[in-house]
């Protein structure tokens, strides 16, 4: 790993100045990631700001919403008693990402900041549109097993490997940033973006910006919900598919669902058209078929990853079934 | 690592070797020009060696029990920091990319993978390794279950097997072996002794210690 300056801020304030007079500067917080990204030479800045200090680390229920601080950890989201309550889904896809060392380490900012875990993005010796812009993606007609089917582009083919993003995407959160030109909001599904001709950007968080809070709006999901992740092995590997469900059901009827992938797309990729056809409908297996059915529209597989394209509607209705069924 | 090699050298040694003298010049180098020299040699890169020395940041840190005053590159991990400077060797270092587990120490309490922690980010940590378990000769009651139990045949990952365990009990999540197998699955055993280990990590659990 090269060597680095290291300096520490204790206010996001004077972390933003402390990053924006150099170029290569980065904040470091978890660094569960970036540590790594580093080692393989992936990434190598000069200089890192240390925002740990920061007071960030809350999960706050304020009217209306909850507000998860950008430096709050993924275990302690993850066992918060009133995220168990009133958002389980959050807390399922929590606990279904890394192993519990790293979401002792990993913070809710650094988890949606992550970077694809692409083989060609990490082999500095391969070709990689993400790492070094216009070099070539190594995975279309190359190893693609766990890339994506939704949203891709002919530079890119990567996916977003968080789970935590994509219960926040279901569930319509907030992310609140702070940069030199003051405070914005963005809603969680326009925050990380699709590759297009630029993959080298995951999301439209400024350079110099750095994410502060989360906010969940309040809602009825806290029965029927589930996260279903299908991976290699049970525990600690990343999602081949992932399906996040918040159902909303009165008198077998569903008044209101929320459905998100992971696994499938360079961004928590949010199933809206499937959405809009299960509401007002009875719950039945039907109709999670058909729903099913719809969410693939548009799929489009590389040869190796061709099997999601089963694998997607099947873990669907699974993930439909047993959110009803709870 | 080469300046603590330095530093425990006992003095006449006669094995001294080639490097370890062309070392200790280097480091001599380093120590008699003034700063403003090192400054602008750092900015020109007349020698690298040299910039890397005043590149340290000083780290407080308690490992077992221990105050250690120490100078450290910003890109050490707590990994190398145990390991390499002060020469606590039985932390493993597995994969050192944080897929492994080998590395797993307590830092405040919390089990952490000390491979993706820069040692310089753990400023007044207090930090327990394999090494801070037993009191005198009494082993910790995880260690000796996983005796009892078997719970390891090559050993390389039983550190942190073992630091992982313990913490999995202190968490409250070794409520039944499914639980036990899932807040465990960042320790990976090539010689699959899983069973074995859970196993161990039930026994102490259900003897209901203080760990």
């Amino acid at each position: 790993m090269k060597n680095f300056q290291i300096i520490k801020a204790l206010s996001s304030a004077s972390a933003v100045s402390g990053i924006k007079k150099e170029s290569s500067a980065m904040f470091i917080a978890g660094g569960t990631n970036l540590v790594d990204l580093m080692k393989k030479n992936v990434v190598a800045p000069d200089k890192l700001v240390d925002i740990t200090g920061i007071d960030l680390k809350k999960v706050e229920f304020l009217k209306g919403k909850v507000s998860i601080g950008a430096l709050a950890k993924n275990s302690q989201v993850a066992e918060d008693s009133s995220i168990k309550e009133n958002h389980p889904l959050l807390a399922l896809a929590l606990a279904a990402g890394a192993s519990q060392q790293i979401r002792h380490m990993a913070t809710v900012a650094g988890n949606m900041l992550q970077r694809t875990r692409c083989p060609y993005f990490y082999n500095t010796d391969m070709p990689c549109n993400k790492r070094v812009p216009k070099s070539g993606c190594g995975a279309i007609g190359g190893s693609n097993r766990m890339h994506a089917i939704f949203g891709a582009s002919d530079s890119c083919i990567a996916v977003h490997p968080s789970d935590m993003c994509v219960a926040l995407a279901a569930l319509d959160a907030t992310v609140l940033v702070e940069g030199p030109k003051g405070k914005r909001q963005i809603k969680f599904t326009d925050f990380h973006r699709l590759p297009g001709n630029t993959p080298e950007k995951d999301n439209i968080l400024g350079e110099k910006e750095m994410i502060t809070y989360v906010e969940i709006p309040d809602n009825k999901f806290n029965k029927n919900i589930h996260y279903l992740k299908v991976r290699d092995r049970s525990s600690y590997a990343f999602a081949l598919v992932s399906v996040a469900v918040a159902l909303d059901i009165q008198n077998n009827t569903i008044k209101d669902v929320k459905l998100a992938m992971g696994g499938v797309s360079h961004k928590p990729w949010r199933l809206t058209e499937a959405e809009e056809f299960l509401k007002g409908k009875a719950v039945s297996e039907t109709i999670f078929k058909q729903a099913a059915a719809l969410a693939m529209h548009g799929a489009r597989a590389y040869g190796e990853n061709n099997f999601k394209l089963t694998l997607g509607p099947n873990a669907i209705i699974e993930a439909l079934t047993i959110a009803a069924s709870k | 690592m080469a300046r603590n090699k330095i530093d425990n050298q006992a003095e006449g040694d006669s094995n001294s070797s080639r490097r370890d003298f062309l070392k200790k010049s280097s480091l001599l180098t380093a120590f008699a020009l003034a700063p403003p020299t090192l400054v602008m040699a750092s900015e020109k890169k007349w020698d690298e060696k040299i910039a890397e020395y005043i590149e340290t940041v000083s780290l407080s840190i308690e490992v077992n029990g221990t105050k250690h005053n120490l100078s450290v590159e910003p890109r050490t991990t707590l990994l190398d920091l145990l390991r390499e400077n002060l020469q606590l060797t039985g932390t493993k270092k597995g994969c050192d990319h944080g897929q492994c587990g080998a590395c797993t120490v307590h830092v405040n309490g919390t089990r952490i993978l000390s491979c993706l922690s820069l040692a310089s980010m753990q400023q007044n940590a207090q930090v327990t390794t394999i090494e801070g378990l037993s009191k005198g000769k009494k082993l910790h009651p995880m260690q000796e279950a996983f005796i009892k139990h078997d719970g390891f045949q090559c050993g390389y990952c039983t550190p942190g097997q073992i630091m992982s365990g313990i913490a999995c009990i202190k968490e409250g999540h070794a409520n039944s072996r499914e639980e036990i197998s899932e807040y465990m699955s960042g320790n990976i055993c090539r010689c699959g002794a899983y069973h074995n280990i859970v196993d161990a990590i039930t026994e102490v659990k259900e003897g209901g210690k203080k760990l």
